[in-house]
């Protein structure tokens, strides 16, 4: 620790020494000072050490009191709160918590000030010196501690004796492994997990699955859809509460009219002007909730990557590297929108492992 | 050496009202004091002396923030159930009775609405993360302008770095346990980012969250992670951060007999003691009074969490924003190569500006040892504009995070002032790399103007107000010595180090400069240590040749003053 014994205010007598064995001390030398060294100290003035006059002090007591009277009382109307607001709804929890907030801010708002007012106006005005010490340790304490570190080394033995040190360090390496090889059963391997989404297989029955809308899980009729200017959320039959599944193939459902789809869309996933775009957004994954309708602009609200639903949802602006995937829609036998199929490349933000896959598709001849 | 100082105040005559110490307290002391020794510890610390400053303050914040997080936090695992576990909402929250959600929401939704108090705890716990991770903020910006960083506290800034490191990633995982639609817009972001990491993205996300995403481990992950072993080990590093301040003793800044070999101040007991316990008190007071009269995080109006869903103005706490704010700046890079792929539009913004910013100020004492060869103890603070290029760099980290930090609310900033989004993002692409240097210049120009104003003061003397007419009849204004702890404030500026054989700021020395300063390398340190270093504007105190300027300025007819008039 530092050393400091230069205080003036604090004389080395006053702590008795003691040497090891000898009788525990008497009471007159008890750890917080004898009787007659007290006396022997003040009165009379300490450098360093102004005190207030009597006026202010005693002014200072009387405001501190009254600050600690109020946390009293708050402190009270804080357990009063308690058992007079009951909590059961929106209101009756925002007047609890108006009443028990209000109280306990209060009760810690006098008492601080009160301490502040005790230090300000009671206590003295200090201008007390301490002695600063270089933090390093003496040249000859160093060289006694690197001797003392030579020999127990060379005591242990571990410099001399080959054989011991490196089996030591050999059975010290692979014990450092070992919490990293417990920790593999935290999650499976990816695998092909991110290429697929469930659009991709059929539905138990066997059939093409159906694109239900969000929240109120109801299928979709191919001729009730119409709303040129609105987007539809949609969420895949069977799975609409399978938050893994939603991550990866909630959908958009634009209705636009076909003069103003442009090459970038692939007509043949559309069905009468309805198009299917992933809401993930391509670039961390929020959904790409928002839609401009003059513009055919799709926005993503988190970091803005605006994607053009007319066009293939191509990236027009922000920080989305890919279009969102559009899914092969078509309409089962009742009239209600189903896929077709998966989408042709994985949905979601980029990974590692993803690669090009927008090129491969087109290689093989197809849309993306 | 004090008692010069103290002897001539004047004090009044002071009766101890006290001259024995109550039985009750001293047999309870030597009884310890007989098992620990305690004593020897107390008689070096219990008068152990406190500098006063009021940022030194600001540290404490964070401080006193760690300890109410800790009492709210406890409080709220009594309630919280840290789970994924489907189940359908049968709260008194009357708009969302029936939904599906998470144990972890509707636990949330009971705390906040069921449980007496409940609220205020939850929104002082969130308030509190507010106040913490600022108040660590400002108290490193302090240490950083003060130079307070330096020999021998380069260990102790490093443990600081690590504690706001840890605070930012407590922070994102406490922000994602309620598990409501806000919460997971974040969880959804940081798994975008980390699935973007070369090589080991995928596996990382899949072993974080147990599989896919979003699974249902995370939550209970994350738990575990926000309350048992990141705080644990913030405790362990605070300590060592408390032990550290208390072993080297605080800094103080320059002043009246303020030297690097002493410590002016008042006593740890019971000054100090009380002070910073009064500090906790008002800390602890306004982090009720934001829980009790600003709403934070109403989670009952977002929902429950699911991924295709999301509000749009979702903003993180105000410590993830720059992060944000780079996300949206970025363009849309992306490398595809041999079948792999390269999210650069991701992982540029995620961890370069952190990077950066981190390692900048990891690197920074080291870097300024380097530079100026100082490598002497520093216990009293420096003057920001006394040191005006560290001073400028910190401004100009300062403007590069700030802009940064703006532009993570750009759709904001676009929709209150009118202003196309696009712009936005264009001027902000524009003004990240443009601000910092601009900043830069400005800031290293006003230190400079004020290192010349205080050389004037010290110099000239201060306008006293009093107009003299001369026997010429020239009008001017007597100027007057300043006050005395302006002038020993002032005068406690020493010059920048810099390195021996490096030169005096004028050109290149003459002669065989020193081996450390040879090569591409060496001149290059050479270089930027004339640059660094040195006295840019001298005070001149009027002890040197100058001796009866002093003089002259308080008797005010001294061509100082004269001059002065005509600026």
């Amino acid at each position: 620790m530092t050393e400091n014994s230069h205080e003036p205010e604090a004389p080395d007598e006053r702590v008795p020494k003691r040497v090891i064995g000898t009788p525990p001390p008497a009471e007159s030398t008890s750890l917080l000072g004898a009787a007659e060294e007290r006396t022997a100290q003040g009165p009379g003035p300490m450098p360093g050490v102004k005190f207030q006059d009597e006026k202010t002090a005693k002014k200072g007591e009387r405001i501190a009191a009254l600050c600690f009277v109020i946390t009293f009382l708050s402190a009270i109307g804080f357990i009063a709160s308690y058992v007079i607001f009951q909590v059961g709804d929106l209101d009756k929890a925002g007047a609890s918590n108006l009443a028990l907030g209000g109280t306990l801010t209060l009760a810690f708002l006098a008492l601080a000030a009160g301490v502040v007012v005790w230090v300000r106006m009671v206590m003295p005005k200090y201008t007390l010196f301490q002695e600063r010490h270089e933090m390093a340790s003496e040249p000859a304490t160093r060289e006694v501690v690197a001797e003392t570190f030579l020999q127990g080394a060379e005591e242990s033995g571990f410099v001399k004796r080959k054989l011991l040190r490196r089996t030591l360090l050999l059975a010290a390496a692979p014990l450092g492994l070992l919490p990293i090889v417990l920790l593999r059963d935290l999650g499976p391997l990816p695998g092909t997990a991110l290429r697929h989404t469930v659009w991709g297989k059929k539905t138990k029955a066997g059939k093409d699955r159906r694109l239900l809308v969000e929240g109120t899980g109801a299928p979709i009729r191919a001729a009730d859809f119409n709303s040129p200017g609105g987007i539809l959320s949609v969420v895949p039959e069977e799975y609409q509460h399978d938050l893994n599944e939603l991550a990866k193939s909630t959908l958009i459902l634009i209705k636009l009219r076909p003069e103003v789809i442009k090459s970038g869309t692939n007509l043949n996933w559309t069905h009468d002007g309805i198009i299917a775009y992933s809401k993930i957004c391509t670039h961390v994954g929020c959904p790409a909730a928002l839609y401009e309708q003059t513009t055919h602009h799709i926005l993503c609200p988190c970091h803005q990557s605006t994607f053009d639903a007319a066009d293939g949802a191509k990236v027009i602006f922000g920080p989305a590297a890919r279009p969102l995937p559009q899914l092969p829609l078509g309409v089962d036998s009742e009239g209600f929108l189903v896929a077709k199929g998966d989408f042709p490349v994985p949905p979601g933000p980029s990974f590692w492992e993803r690669g090009d896959a927008e090129a491969e598709v087109r290689a093989r001849g197809g849309h993306a | 050496m004090s008692a010069k100082i103290g002897i001539n105040e004047k004090s009044t005559v002071h009766q101890p009202s006290i001259t024995e110490t109550p039985k009750a307290i001293a047999g309870v002391s030597t009884y310890l004091d007989d098992r620990l020794g305690a004593g020897n510890f107390l008689k070096r610390n219990l008068r152990k002396i406190f500098p006063d400053h009021w940022s030194f303050l600001l540290g404490e914040i964070a401080l006193y923030s760690f300890i109410i997080l800790l009492l709210t936090g406890t409080f709220l695992t009594f309630w919280f159930k840290p789970s994924m576990a489907h189940v359908v909402y049968d709260g008194v929250y009357e708009p969302l009775k029936g939904v599906g959600m998470s144990e972890a929401y509707a636990s949330s939704l009971h705390i906040s609405l069921e449980v007496r108090g409940g609220l205020l705890m939850r929104q002082m716990h969130h308030w509190a993360a507010l106040l913490f991770v600022a108040g660590m903020m400002v108290h490193m910006l302090r240490v950083f302008f003060t130079g307070a960083y330096r020999k021998p506290r380069e260990l102790n800034w490093l443990i600081g770095i690590l504690l706001l490191t840890l605070a930012l990633v407590e922070g994102l995982t406490g922000y994602s346990l309620p598990d409501d639609l806000l919460s997971g817009a974040g969880l959804r972001i940081t798994e975008g980012v980390m699935i973007s990491l070369p090589l080991v993205g995928s596996y990382i996300t899949f072993f974080l969250f147990g599989g896919e995403y979003p699974g249902t481990d995370i939550i209970s992950r994350f738990f575990t992670l926000h309350v048992l072993l990141i705080p644990g080990i913030l405790l362990a590093l605070i300590s060592a951060h408390m032990i550290l301040m208390w072993v080297q003793k605080h800094t103080q800044m320059p002043g009246k007999d303020r030297k690097n070999t002493n410590v002016v101040g008042a006593p740890f007991y019971p000054a100090f003691m009380a002070k910073a316990g009064a500090y906790f008190l008002f800390t602890f007071a306004v982090t009720a009074g934001l829980g009790t009269f600003a709403q934070i995080n109403p989670i009952w109006l977002f929902g429950p969490y699911t991924p295709a869903d999301i509000s749009a103005g979702s903003q993180p706490d105000f410590y993830m924003g720059f992060l944000e704010g780079s996300l949206r700046l970025m363009p849309a890079w992306e490398i595809n190569f041999l079948g792999y792929t390269l999210p650069l539009s991701v992982i540029i913004p995620a961890l370069l500006p952190l990077g950066i910013i981190m390692t900048g100020l990891a690197l920074y004492p080291f870097l300024e040892q380097w530079v100026t060869g100082d490598r002497r103890e520093h216990h009293v603070c420096d003057r920001p504009r006394n040191n005006p290029h560290r001073t400028s760099i910190g401004m100009a980290a300062i403007s590069f995070y700030g802009l940064l930090w703006l532009l993570g609310a750009n759709d904001e900033i676009s929709a209150k002032f009118q202003i196309s989004l696009f712009v936005t993002t264009i001027v902000g692409r524009v003004l990240v790399f443009v601000l910092p240097v601009v900043t830069y210049i400005v800031t290293y120009s006003i230190c400079i103007g004020l290192q010349r104003k205080d050389a004037e003061v010290i110099g000239h003397g201060v306008e006293s107000g009093v107009i003299k007419r001369l026997p010429s009849g020239e009008y001017i204004e007597i100027h007057v010595p300043p006050a005395d702890d302006i002038a020993d404030h002032m005068l406690g500026k020493r010059p920048v180090a810099m390195l021996p054989g490096a030169g005096d700021g004028e050109a290149e020395p003459e002669g065989v400069p020193p081996k450390a300063l040879r090569g591409p390398i060496g001149k290059l340190r050479a270089k930027m240590s004339r640059a660094y270093g040195g006295e840019k504007v001298a005070i001149d105190d009027g002890h040197g040749h100058h001796d009866d300027h002093g003089e002259h300025a308080a008797i005010g007819a001294g061509d100082g003053g004269h001059s002065n008039d005509k600026k």
